[in-house]
């Protein structure tokens, strides 16, 4: 959404009195109180809630992705210029939008293997990757991905080689990163189609490997 | 100064448990909650960074104990209530009379329309970049907002004090804090910054590893 200029004051202090714990604690009865409360208010249409759910359950989600890297794969002008600004690039492919304003393609090397987090909340290139995964929203990785990153690619069953340095993206800002899996040994004569098979969402934020074809 | 969200770092949390690329959504609620909060935005009476502060202005103990999207809800509450949108009243179960659908309301047909456009967050700025690729910079010794006490702020903890360089510019960026207090976009130079994983550990895992936050111009010094 765009930033826009709210009628809220400054809340230099906290407010200890949080309005939401006048809602039932459970979290599925306070969901269902909010939707109920909105929608009487026409505050909402029931109607675009289930768009919106329907966008990120079944049309948006890693195979987006998975096609951007599968190209880069084959093509070297494309690979190039998604490298250079993605955001341009991957747009051109139909894949942009809310989480996915900025974008920005790191490229995994036998030297430098890259990982995305977001340590402050859980920012991830929707348009690309879908909604995140459990995992790259729950504390654990959150916490532990920047100090620890072989730790947790352990946690994947994923070892790198004794030379292979990390590169962990923390994604602090508007701009999301995508990584580019190395393309496997043997996947030479495969079409672009075959080759996304390869390309998994754990391996476009770096807590994966493509799989062998 | 410090917020539970700030958790980069952080000793004592578990394994990172994988799943299967094909789950979306682990509750049905899950996909109500989403979908309320952004249906919800589009009236405009926040913005992405007023609605981070919201999650991570919980009270420490619901913020820990909160899933993702419990965090989402309760901040959804406090921001409609805040806003006058939703009363406490009705937050406390007083149903609301049936009204028709107000003009800001996203419609379903629209829906396409507004998940495509999000929201970028470069603007205009007259602040010149300070830094080139390759400089070398040092982050503020204290993570915290200058502007508001105790205010939202996107450098993380473990980050303050850290000398790394400039890897990459982003271009002119809507600075998180003052944005998230209502205050203006303030936009300014917006970089990745890499720093050694020695720079920010005690015991790294490796002596080539290294960490790249990206960061607001006023976040760092010249090293």
């Amino acid at each position: 959404m765009a930033a826009v200029r709210t009628n809220l004051r400054p809340m230099p202090h906290d407010d200890p009195d949080h309005p939401h714990s006048l809602l039932p604690p459970d979290p599925a009865l306070r969901v269902k109180a909010l939707e109920t409360i909105l929608t009487r208010k026409g505050l909402i249409d029931p109607a675009a809630l289930d768009e919106i759910i329907d966008t990120y359950e079944n049309r948006i989600g890693p195979r987006n992705g998975a096609h951007v890297v599968a190209r880069a794969w084959t093509d070297p002008a494309f690979r190039a210029a998604l490298l250079e600004d993605a955001t341009p690039v991957v747009a051109e492919m139909g894949y942009f939008g809310r989480q996915g304003e900025h974008m920005v393609a790191v490229e995994n090397t036998d030297a430098v293997h890259n990982m995305v987090v977001c340590t402050l909340c859980s920012c991830y290139p929707w348009p690309l990757l879908g909604i995140p995964p459990g995992w790259y929203k729950s504390d654990a990785y959150r916490a532990r991905a920047v100090r620890e990153p072989r730790a947790v690619l352990a946690d994947f069953g994923v070892t790198l080689p004794e030379e292979t340095a990390v590169r962990v993206w923390d994604s602090t800002a508007e701009v999301r990163y995508l990584v580019i899996p190395r393309r496997p040994e043997g996947s030479e004569a495969l079409s672009e189609a075959a080759l996304m098979d390869l390309v998994t969402r754990d391996s476009m934020i770096g807590t994966g490997l493509a799989r062998q074809p | 100064m410090t917020r539970p969200h700030d958790m980069g770092g952080r000793y004592g949390d578990g394994p990172v448990v994988p799943e299967p690329e094909e789950e979306r959504f682990h509750a049905d609620w899950h996909r109500r909650a989403l979908a309320v909060t952004l249906a919800s935005g589009a009236h405009g009476k926040w913005n992405i960074d007023v609605s981070r502060h919201a999650r991570e202005r919980l009270a420490p103990m619901d913020y820990a104990r909160f899933s993702y999207y419990e965090k989402w809800m309760a901040a959804l509450a406090d921001l409609l209530a805040e806003t006058g949108l939703v009363s406490r009243a009705e937050l406390a179960g007083e149903l609301p009379e049936p009204q028709e659908m107000a003009g800001s309301t996203l419609r379903a047909e629209k829906v396409a329309a507004v998940l495509a456009a999000g929201g970028p967050a470069t603007r205009p700025s007259d602040i010149r970049p300070a830094f080139q690729p390759g400089d070398a910079v040092t982050t503020r010794r204290i993570a915290a907002n200058l502007l508001v006490e105790g205010g939202h702020t996107r450098l993380p903890r473990y980050a303050a004090g850290a000398r790394g360089h400039i890897l990459r510019y982003h271009g002119t960026h809507i600075l998180p804090d003052s944005s998230a207090h209502s205050l203006g976009d303030a936009a300014e130079p917006l970089y990745a910054v890499v720093f050694p994983a020695a720079e920010l550990w005690a015991h790294p895992e490796h002596p080539g590893d290294e960490v790249v936050l990206d960061l607001w111009q006023s976040y760092l010094v010249p090293a």
